[in-house]
């Protein structure tokens, strides 16, 4: 601890800290525009000019560092001037546009000028003027404005991982840009929004709609991944407006990834869904929420009554709020039935019964970034959690060693030590390897038989070198026909290393979904199974079985060839309007409260931003009016709270029971086939709500899928890139066109699921021909 | 070639333009010898050789004139990989020693860096070389091949078990990569914009790794010192300013050239090394030390001697050791326009006060000297350097006050008539007149 | 693409660097992809960060940085002259008044033909040769004089 002074005011900061960073900790401003804890330091902008005792200059309070006795004057006379004379230096070239500015109101150069300019400009010669740059969809350019403090840049590079962002030429011709037309293509792009401090950079879909003044802000959750996010919902009018993101050390940090940004857009939807609407005689008519939920109790209890309560089944989607889950579950199990599930892309439930507890992330968020060796998992890690990539990127920098085993050679923007890319299938065995091969590099007994290959052992050199390792696994992973043996060979790699292994979850609720049980207790039928066993009745909460769904096309029939199929979503779509009985509007997240536990079991609450639109009733309300008219025991609840508290016995911070571990051993199994799916989920297509934020729907992330294929495997089969083909799964096909890409091992096809141009295919894995069409 | 002339010639000693550069050359005239001396002969250890530097207060040439010695001893000794890089970015306008340098004498250049490099414990040097003058990169290259087959450079440099090699790198048109740390910038494949400093080089240069950057001269010297011996090097100059310097004479002599002197020549003997001013006509004034240092008017130039001490005592820098010499013809209004033009478009565009503010003092100076000055705009001149001076990364902000503070103490009068009379104090047919292009072009027309 | 000969041009440039500093060579390499296409298009700059495994706009930034990089096309001979104040003191700015005379054109333009560029410089480190004037970069031709320059012109084919 170091002793030092800020304008007389005696403090003890840490070694190695800087200036800024100390006044900042006594509370005491020192105004900046480059500086950013997050990024490197560039000390560019001279605004954090101050005055150091025996310095003969001002010293930049960013970037100098503390000395013991230093003694600091950030408002004398020397350190004033300086800092007026640096502001009225950035003015100069600056327009004078703030009214008709998008940052009006929170501009840091604006709210600063008032502190620090002067009042007559003294620079009486003709303004610069610079272009502004087409970013894609999300970001919007006035380059004029910009102060060149390079922040966009430093994020790019060092956080976002790829320096997408630039400062081409010099001196005053000094232009940040992107690369000559290119846009900035970023999963985590809409950040160089906040971190811009004037209003060069804004937010497209958010332009001109309102000024900052005129917005309410309310604290939510990102509904999407399973990290949560914590949000600033801005909303005018009750209409959600804009998206920010809430600083959470453990979570977020001070990020937020476009999807979570950006998916706003899809509340205002056209599709949304605002009056209960039920199918008469084939034809759809408004009703009243009395009348409907009347229809869904009658149906409901019909189908039992003649069928018998199994007959009916629900399926969830893990993005709904833990109090929908449970309330859905509650009501399934109420008129008799188990067949509830939340897990919808996964495969492979072998180890439902042999779990020790809900599958999480085995550790904090936050301890990612402490990892010094790290195995990724069957992950496209950026477009499923793009903050967590962010954190590995982080930890990389720190020196940590990144190992992957996947089916794509994905590019994290990150310095791998060792990767194995295999075709799905063998999957299991390569990681059934590296445990092999780690067991003997520790001396440990294994009694797995397979052969050690390079990639394997590179792999497991690297992670018995650290001292805090961490295995992920990612949805891929989860999602693969084996995630149990994948599962649990994980978990035998962790014991051998003495690391930490999780589950990355993919959706918001992925962990709250077990919590809340909204997954078969007893005999019931899984997602799979419900699928595969198609059910008389059927109540969708939140889910659109032809994008949701392992396998799409088995999920659309299914419902298509039921009596009855309740909706519960904030969305009509086509497909529901076909194979639905009765739609009912429920909120979004933003229109109700509940609660997301994020994949490190954290349980985040929140309320609701906006009225509900239309005749919009949040999900548990109507689940427990439901449960009443069905006579069912035990909805009598006042609030979501309420069911909160009966789930999880009061309000932790983190739930109880997560444990990855289970009772099974491993047993790789390698079904070769002759061409092998590779499924991702795009990042954009994942749910409901961010398929219709059409924004995020412009992106490169958001292009129609292709049948993609490295230069190997299209020679085989004599195409071109290109080339349009026809891909068969089973009796589902889907023309599409060919694309090479060097990232898949031969033999591979990478088809994305959640589509509509590929949900008429099967499953997200196995087997498939593609042939020219 | 241009007119290289000395005062007791020892840096210049033996040089034969372009026929002498090569190898042999070199050796003839004693070359390598230090090296061999340090290496094999006397067996010096690093610190000795470190010693010996500073015995000779040999200063910086670059132009800030830091003893050398003391930078070499500034080397973290246990780290592994260190580097050494040679400063041959020259830019500042008016000097163009290293160029010659360069051209005449590069094995000088050569053996002072293996040597430098024996005596910080370098992995490997790097000589930055200024992309105009691209033809002497070829031949830097040249000289390193030849060096490198003479086993100077490579693994186990003369059977000592020092291993060392050097590579040349070419900048391509930046002034601002002279900055020691945006030519650490350059040279890592990056713009040239200059790092904060602290961490500096010797700690933190290039590729993270600690590094001395040296200029060109101040390598060359090198093997002079232990060819001389460091006090005979000291005893060549004065005290406390070691050895001989070149001086890159520049504008209206009837000689521009370099010169080689003993620091501590009297201006005058300079000049009239230089043939003395061109056409006879009157000095005017002089900016002795590249076009950074304050300009200083005749009558006190002619008071001074060429040293660190007795420039800083004038107002100016020695600097480079860069002599512009102005006579009558001259607008200093035109010449400080363009000077300022020259920082504006030099500045690397990273620290506010510097991107903005070289613009903003270019446009002030070109209107007055367009006509369009206003009483207030001197003042303002020099309160905008005020605030650009010492608030910014490099010292670049500094470099483009300078020029302006040194005109308007000392011809402030000038501009003031400028802004009067909306024209210049110095007809336009006189301003030409200085310039023997215009000259030569006018004689041309009339016959 | 960049020609075979270029390529192992910048990979001799590249070996010059330790082995996990491939971006040094950004500058030589952009060089030598001028030399090759007379000037740096989008292409040209991409080429080059593959080569070096650089983002583009990295190599972008250093192509734009320094002056001597031709983003847009020139004529066969770029001629660039000096008009600092130690050349202008010795006619820098009336050689290039010269140059533009002859050549009718104004700096940062091209000869109708195609055959000249002119160009201002700053300082080329040979302010004692005064005038200069660099052809295509590389070649610094010291000591102007109307003659010299109606001799350089006529040499340049
Ligand atoms: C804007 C600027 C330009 C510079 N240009 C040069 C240069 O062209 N050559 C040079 O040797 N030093 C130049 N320097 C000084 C270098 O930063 C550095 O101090 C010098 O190379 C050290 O060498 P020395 O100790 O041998 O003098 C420049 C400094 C600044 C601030
Ligand atoms: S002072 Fe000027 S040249 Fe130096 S770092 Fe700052 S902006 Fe760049
Ligand atoms: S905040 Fe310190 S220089 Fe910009």
């Amino acid at each position: 601890m170091l002793e030092i002074e800020i304008d007389g005011k005696a403090l003890q900061v840490e070694e190695g800290s800087t200036v800024i960073e100390a006044a900042h900790k006594a509370g005491t401003y020192i105004p900046h525009f480059c500086y950013h804890k997050k990024l490197s330091i560039a000390a560019n902008c001279r605004m954090c000019l101050v005055q150091v005792e025996k310095a003969p200059k001002p010293l930049p309070a960013c970037a100098t560092p503390v000395t013991n006795g230093m003694k600091v004057f950030t408002h004398s006379e020397m350190a004033v001037k300086a800092q007026k004379g640096v502001m009225e230096f950035l003015l100069i070239n600056h327009p004078l546009d703030c009214p008709i500015c998008d940052q009006g109101g929170e501009c840091q150069l604006q709210d600063l000028s008032v502190g620090y300019g002067a009042s007559g400009a003294r620079f009486q010669e003709e303004k610069r003027v610079v272009l502004n740059k087409n970013l894609g969809p999300l970001v919007s350019t006035d380059m004029t404005r910009c102060i060149n403090c390079t922040r966009c840049i430093r994020f790019t590079q060092e956080i976002a991982g790829y320096m997408e962002m630039g400062q081409a030429f010099r001196g005053d011709r000094a232009e940040v840009m992107p690369f000559v037309e290119k846009t900035v293509d970023s999963e985590i792009s809409g950040n160089i929004i906040d971190l811009c401090p004037v209003g060069a950079l804004t937010s497209k879909p958010f332009r001109f709609s309102a000024r900052s003044w005129e917005l309410s802000r309310r604290k939510s959750v990102a509904p999407h991944d399973g990290l949560g996010s914590n949000l600033i919902v801005q909303t005018k009018l009750d209409r959600v407006m804009r998206v920010l993101p809430l600083e959470n050390e453990d979570i977020n940090e001070c990020w937020l990834s476009d999807k979570d940004r950006y998916s706003y857009e899809g509340l205002n939807s056209t599709e949304r869904l605002t009056k209960p609407m039920v199918k008469q005689g084939g034809k759809w008519q408004e009703a009243e929420w009395n009348v409907a939920l009347d229809y869904v109790a009658h149906a409901l209890r019909d189908v039992a009554k003649t069928h018998g309560a199994a007959a009916v089944g629900a399926l969830v989607s893990p993005h709904a709020t833990l109090e929908e889950m449970a309330l859905a579950g509650k009501l399934v199990r109420g008129i008799g039935s188990d067949n509830i599930d939340f897990r919808l892309r996964q495969s492979d439930f072998s180890l439902d019964g042999k779990r020790s507890g809900a599958p999480w992330l085995g550790m904090k968020i936050a301890e990612i970034n402490q990892l010094d060796r790290v195995l990724l998992v069957g992950s496209f890690l950026r477009k499923e959690q793009p903050l967590l990539a962010q954190r590995l990127r982080q930890a990389a920098r720190r020196g940590s060693k990144i190992n992957v085993i996947h089916a794509a050679d994905e590019d994290l923007l990150v310095k791998l030590a060792a990767k194995a890319i295999v075709p799905p299938s063998q999957l299991p065995a390569l990681l059934a390897q590296v445990v092999k091969a780690a067991s003997e590099l520790k001396q440990q007994a294994c009694d797995l038989t397979v052969a050690v290959s390079a990639p394997a052992k590179a792999i497991a050199a690297s992670l018995v070198e650290g001292s805090n390792a961490g295995i992920l696994l990612g949805n891929f992973a989860e999602q693969h026909p084996q995630a149990g043996t994948l599962q649990v060979l994980a978990q035998q790699l962790a014991r051998v290393l003495g690391a930490k292994c999780g589950v990355l979850g993919a959706a918001a609720n992925s962990v709250g979904g077990y919590v809340a049980k909204a997954l078969p207790q007893a005999d019931g039928l899984n997602a799979a199974r419900l699928v595969a066993e198609p059910r008389r009745a059927y109540v969708l909460l939140n889910v659109e079985p032809e994008l949701d769904c392992a396998d799409p096309r088995a999920a659309l029939a299914a419902v298509k060839a039921a009596d009855t199929v309740v909706v519960l979503s904030p969305f009509k779509s086509a497909a529901a309007l076909e194979y639905a009985d009765v739609m009912l509007p429920v909120s979004p997240f933003t229109e109700t409260s509940g609660s997301f536990v994020s994949t490190e079991g954290r349980v985040q609450s929140f309320q609701a931003v906006a009225k509900p639109l239309g005749e919009t009733r949040p999900g548990w309300k109507v689940l427990r009016v439901l449960g009443t008219l069905l006579e069912l025991d035990g909805f009598g609840y006042e609030s979501s709270e309420d069911v909160r508290n009966e789930i999880l016995g009061g309000t932790p911070e983190f739930v109880a029971g997560l444990d990855n571990g289970a009772a099974a051993t491993a047993s790789p199994a390698a079904a070769a086939g002759a061409l092998e799916r590779v499924a991702d989920v795009p990042l954009y297509f994942a749910d409901a709500l961010v398929r219709r934020a059409p924004s995020l729907q412009k992106t490169k992330d958001a292009a129609v899928p292709a049948a993609r294929m490295n230069a190997v495997t299209l020679a085989k089969l004599g195409i071109a890139a290109g080339d349009p083909v026809r891909v068969k799964q089973g009796d589902g096909a889907a023309v599409l066109a060919a694309q090479l890409d060097a990232a898949l091992p031969d033999g591979c096809v990478r088809v994305a699921a959640a589509h509509a141009a590929t949900a008429n295919l099967g499953a997200m894995f196995g087997q498939i021909t593609v042939e020219r069409a | 070639m241009a007119i290289i002339d000395a005062i007791n010639a020892t840096l210049t000693a033996g040089w034969k333009g372009d026929a002498g550069w090569n190898l042999k050359e070199y050796e003839a005239r004693g070359g390598y010898q230090s090296l061999k001396r340090i290496l094999t002969g006397d067996k010096l250890t690093p610190d000795q050789v470190i010693a010996e530097v500073k015995l000779s207060v040999l200063r910086g040439r670059g132009g800030a004139g830091f003893p050398t010695g003391l930078k070499w001893s500034f080397m973290p000794k246990a780290a592994p990989v260190k580097y050494l890089v040679c400063n041959t970015d020259e830019g500042e306008p008016g000097t163009f020693k290293d160029r010659d340098l360069l051209a005449y004498d590069p094995h000088s250049v050569i053996e002072g860096m293996i040597i430098a490099g024996y005596a910080v414990g370098a992995v490997a040097g790097y000589n930055y070389i200024h992309g105009e003058i691209f033809e002497l990169y070829e031949r830097f290259e040249a000289a390193l091949a030849e060096a490198r087959a003479a086993g100077y450079l490579g693994q186990n440099i003369l059977g000592s078990g020092f291993n060392f090699d050097l590579f040349a790198h070419h900048g391509w048109g930046a002034y601002i990569c002279g900055e020691e740390s945006a030519l650490l910038e350059s040279i890592e494949g990056k713009k040239g914009q200059p790092r904060y400093k602290p961490p500096f080089p010797a700690s933190v240069g290039l590729y993270g790794k600690p590094t001395t950057i040296n200029n060109t001269e101040t390598f060359a010297a090198v093997p002079l010192v232990f060819r001389m011996g460091g006090q005979a090097y000291l005893e060549l100059g004065k005290p406390n300013n070691g050895g001989s310097k070149l001086f890159s004479v520049s504008g209206h002599v009837n000689k521009p050239g370099n010169y080689e002197v003993p620091l501590g020549t009297p201006f005058a003997k300079l000049l009239e090394m230089a043939g003395g001013m061109r056409n006879g006509r009157k000095l005017k004034g002089v900016i002795p030390g590249g076009s950074s240092s304050p300009v200083i008017p005749a009558d006190m130039i002619m008071d001074c001697t060429m040293d660190y001490d007795s420039i800083a005592k004038a107002g100016s820098m020695l600097g480079s050791g860069a002599v512009i010499v102005m006579d009558e013809t001259v607008c200093m209004v035109q010449a400080l326009e363009r000077l300022s033009w020259f920082y504006y478009e030099e500045s690397c565009g990273q620290c506010t006060p510097c991107r903005e503010g070289t613009g903003w003092l270019y446009k002030i100076i070109h209107r007055i000297e367009h006509g369009e000055g206003r009483p207030e705009d001197l003042d303002l001149l020099l309160e905008l350097g005020g605030n650009i001076a010492g608030r910014t990364i490099c010292a670049l902000g500094d470099a483009a006050v300078m020029p302006i503070q040194g005109m308007l103490k000392h011809f402030r009068s000038e501009f003031e008539y400028h802004i009067e009379h909306k024209k210049c104090l110095v007809p336009r047919e006189v301003q030409k007149a200085g310039s023997t292009f215009h000259t030569r072009m006018m004689a041309g027309a009339a016959c | 693409m960049l020609s075979q000969e270029s390529l192992s041009r910048i990979d001799r440039e590249i070996a010059k660097y330790p082995a996990d500093q491939k971006q040094s060579a950004c500058m030589a390499a952009l060089r030598i992809a001028q030399e090759e296409k007379g000037w740096l298009a989008k292409e040209a700059i991409e080429d080059v960060a593959a080569v070096l495994e650089m983002a583009p706009m990295a190599v972008y930034e250093v192509a734009t940085f320094y002056n001597m990089y031709d983003l847009h096309p020139v004529g066969t001979y770029k001629l660039t002259v000096c008009t600092n104040l130690p050349c202008q003191l010795s006619g820098g700015v009336h050689a290039a008044d010269y140059l533009k005379q002859k050549l009718g054109i104004d700096f940062n333009q091209t000869t109708a033909d195609g055959k000249f560029t002119l160009k201002e410089g700053e300082c080329m480190g040979a302010c004692g040769d005064a005038p200069v004037v660099i052809v295509n970069n590389v070649r610094l031709k010291s000591f102007m004089t109307p003659e010299a320059i109606d001799k350089l012109l006529a040499e340049c084919k």
